[in-house]
C-alpha cells in the first residue's frame, strides 16, 4: 500500500512536471518575442535598447534550461512565477484567490455528478434494453453531444426571460454568505455536471453491464439473494474500477469546463484567470496557471484513486494494470 | 442509425464544401439598415448586429470548424497509432518509456493546452489544430498499442515473421490493418470532441479571428445579445450541436460493428 502510494506520487510529479516542460516550452519557443509584446504590438515604435534592457529584466537572455529551472523553483516555493505582466500584481495573490474557487467547484461537480450518474448507470444496467436504459443512453448521449457552453447560455436566457433572474454580482465564498455562495454556484456546477455525469452514467452502465455475466452472480442468484443485495453488494462493488478510471481521465474535460464556465457566470476562479490573461498575453500568467491546473487536476485524480485503494486494497494492483 | 448519421454529416460536409452555393448571402457583407432581423423572410435564420445572415455564417462557419476539427484529429490519429504501434511492436525499454510520456500525457486538459498554444502561436486555425492534436496523439497510441499487442500474438504475425519479413513489413501490412477498426471508431467520436474545443476556443475569443465565421466565435458574439437576439445564439448552437451528435453517435455504432471485444469504455 505504501509503495503503491509512493508510485502514484512519484507519477504525479513526473507527469506535472512533463506538462510544466510542455507548458513553458511552448511558450518560449514561440516565434514571437515576449519583449515586443509588452511593449507594444500597436506599432508604437520603441528602440532596440528599451527592448534589450526589458529583455535583461525579464530574465529571457538567460540560457533556456536556466529561465525554466528559476520558474520552476518559483512555482515549487509558492511565488508561482513572480509578477502578471498586465497588472503587476503577484501572481502569488492570484491564485490564492482563484485557486479555492475552482476547486471548490469542481468538487462539488465531481459529487454531484457521482451521486447522480452512478445511480442511474445502475438503473439502466439494471432495467437493461427497457425504458430506463434507453431514456439513460439518450441522456448521455445528449450530455456528451451538447456543449455545456451553449447550453449555459439557452438557460441564462430562459432564466432572464421567464424568470426575470438576475445573476448574483459578487462572489461570496461558502462560509461568509452560504445563501450567495449557493445562487451564484448552483447554475454553473449543474452545468460543469452535464457533461462529467454522462461520461460516468456511461461507464458505470457499461461496467455493470460486463459484471451481471460473471459467474459469481449467477451464484448469488441462485443462492437466494434478494436482488437488490446482488445488484448493489456484488455487481456494483466489482464495477466501480473502470468507473474510477473514467472519472480520473474525465477531469481534464472538467477542467475545461471550469474554463468556459466560470468565463460565463463570471466566477473569479484559475480557469477565468487563465482566459483573461490569455487574451492579455499575460505570458507569466499563462504559464503558472496552466501548469497549477494540470498539478491540481493530477491531483485529484491521485485521491479519486487512493480514496478507493482504502476502500478496496486489491484495487491498487488492477487500476495499475487499467492505467 | 450509423448510415442515418453519416447521411446527416456527408450533408453537412457537402455544404461545408460547396458553401458558396449553398449559403444564399455573403457571410460577411455588412447590411446595416436590416440589422437584427428575426429569422423569416429574407433570412433564413435572421441576421445579427452588423446585418449579416446568420444562415450564411452558420454554412460557411462549419468549413473551419469542420477543417479543424479533421485535420486535428487525422493527425493526431495518424501521429498516435505509428507511435503506440510501433512501440507496441517493437517491445523493450522504447515501450516501457513510450507508455511512461503518454500515460502523463493522458488525462490532460484539453482546453488548458489550446488555450496556452493559442497565446505562443497566436489565434489561427492552425495554432487549434496543432494543440488538439497533441492531445490526441496520445490516446491514440494507448489504444492502437493495446490492439496491436494482442495482435501481436496472432499465428499469422508469427508466421510472417517465421518468413523473415522485416518488421515494417509486418507492422503494415499486418498489424495496421486489424487495428484501424476500433481507431476508426473512437477517431469518429473525437471530431466531435474536438468541434467541441474548436468552438469553445473560439467562445473564449481565442479561436479563429474575426470576422471569418465560426461557431464558437458566432456564439461569442452572439452572447452580449442575448435577450434581444436569441436566434443569434440558438441556431449555431444547434448547428454545433447536431453535427456533434452525428459525429458521436456515428462513432458509437462504428465502435459497435468494428471493436468485438467492447471494452468498458464503450458502451
Amino acid at each position: 500500500m505504501a509503495r503503491y502510494l509512493l508510485w502514484r506520487v512519484a507519477l504525479l510529479a513526473l507527469s506535472t512536471l512533463v506538462a510544466s516542460v510542455v507548458i513553458f516550452g511552448v511558450l518560449r519557443v514561440l516565434p514571437g518575442d515576449v519583449a515586443i509584446g509588452i511593449l507594444g504590438g500597436g506599432g508604437a515604435p520603441h528602440s532596440p535598447e528599451v527592448r534589450e534592457a526589458l529583455r535583461e529584466e525579464l530574465g529571457l537572455n538567460d540560457p533556456l534550461a536556466a529561465q525554466y529551472g528559476k520558474w520552476l523553483w518559483s512555482m515549487a516555493s509558492g511565488e508561482f512565477g513572480g509578477q502578471s505582466l498586465v497588472t503587476g500584481r503577484p501572481i502569488r495573490s492570484l491564485v490564492a484567490r482563484e485557486l479555492p474557487v475552482t476547486l471548490l467547484l469542481a468538487l462539488y461537480a465531481v459529487l454531484l455528478s457521482v451521486l447522480v450518474s452512478v445511480p442511474l448507470g445502475v438503473l439502466a444496467a439494471w432495467r437493461w434494453k427497457r425504458w430506463p436504459d434507453y431514456v439513460v443512453r439518450l441522456a448521455t448521449i445528449a450530455g456528451q453531444a451538447v456543449p455545456s457552453f451553449w447550453l449555459a447560455l439557452l438557460l441564462i436566457l430562459g432564466l432572464v426571460l421567464v424568470f426575470h433572474w438576475s445573476p448574483p454580482i459578487v462572489y461570496t465564498h461558502p462560509w461568509e454568505d452560504p445563501w450567495n455562495h449557493l445562487q451564484i454556484v448552483i447554475w454553473p456546477v449543474l452545468l460543469l455536471s452535464w457533461e462529467y455525469s454522462s461520461y460516468i452514467a456511461r461507464v458505470t452502465r457499461a461496467s455493470m453491464l460486463d459484471v451481471l455475466q460473471e459467474s459469481y452472480v449467477t451464484t448469488a442468484r441462485a443462492k437466494g439473494l434478494p436482488e437488490r443485495a446482488v445488484v448493489l453488494g456484488h455487481v456494483l462493488r466489482n464495477a466501480l474500477p473502470p468507473i474510477i478510471t473514467v472519472m480520473g481521465f474525465q477531469l481534464g474535460a472538467l477542467l475545461g469546463g471550469t474554463l468556459i464556465l466560470e468565463s460565463i457566470f463570471g466566477l473569479p476562479g484559475i480557469g477565468r484567470g487563465l482566459v483573461t490573461a490569455a487574451l492579455a498575453r499575460d505570458y507569466p500568467v499563462v504559464q503558472s496557471m496552466a501548469t497549477l491546473l494540470v498539478f491540481a487536476m493530477l491531483s485529484v485524480s491521485l485521491i479519486i484513486d487512493l480514496v478507493y485503494t482504502v476502500a478496496d486494497p486489491r484495487i491498487s494492483y488492477s487500476t495499475r494494470t487499467a492505467t | 442509425m450509423a448510415a442515418a448519421c453519416a447521411a446527416i454529416l456527408i450533408a453537412i460536409a457537402l455544404a461545408a464544401v460547396f458553401a458558396g452555393t449553398v449559403a444564399p448571402h455573403d457571410p460577411l457583407a455588412h447590411d446595416t439598415p436590416n440589422r437584427m432581423k428575426p429569422p423569416g423572410g429574407e433570412s433564413l435564420l435572421g441576421t445579427d448586429n452588423f446585418g449579416r445572415d446568420v444562415f450564411s455564417r452558420i454554412v460557411h462557419g462549419s468549413r473551419i470548424s469542420l477543417y479543424v476539427a479533421a485535420m486535428s484529429v487525422l493527425a493526431g490519429t495518424v501521429l498516435g497509432t505509428l507511435l503506440g504501434t510501433a512501440t507496441a511492436y517493437l517491445g523493450g525499454w522504447l515501450d516501457l518509456a513510450a507508455q511512461r510520456v503518454v500515460d502523463a500525457f493522458l488525462g490532460f486538459p484539453l482546453l488548458v493546452l489550446a488555450v496556452v498554444m493559442v497565446v505562443a502561436l497566436g489565434t489561427s486555425a492552425n495554432t487549434v489544430v496543432i494543440a488538439l492534436a497533441m492531445v490526441l496523439t496520445p490516446q491514440m497510441a494507448r489504444l492502437s498499442r493495446a490492439r496491436a499487442l494482442s495482435i501481436k500474438e496472432e499465428t499469422y504475425v508469427t508466421a510472417a515473421r517465421a518468413a523473415g519479413a522485416s518488421p515494417v513489413r509486418i507492422v503494415w501490412k499486418h498489424i495496421l490493418p486489424h487495428s484501424l477498426g476500433p481507431v476508426l471508431a473512437y477517431a469518429t467520436g473525437w471530431v466531435g470532441a474536438a468541434l467541441v474545443a474548436e468552438s469553445a476556443l473560439g467562445f473564449l475569443g481565442l479561436g479563429v479571428p474575426l470576422p471569418y465565421p465560426s461557431w464558437g466565435g458566432m456564439l461569442n458574439e452572439g452572447r452580449q445579445y442575448l435577450e434581444v437576439a436569441p436566434w443569434l445564439t440558438v441556431f449555431p448552437g444547434l448547428a454545433l450541436s447536431l453535427t456533434v451528435l452525428s459525429f458521436a453517435l456515428l462513432g458509437d455504432a462504428l465502435r459497435d460493428i468494428l471493436d468485438p471485444r467492447g471494452s468498458p469504455r464503450s458502451s
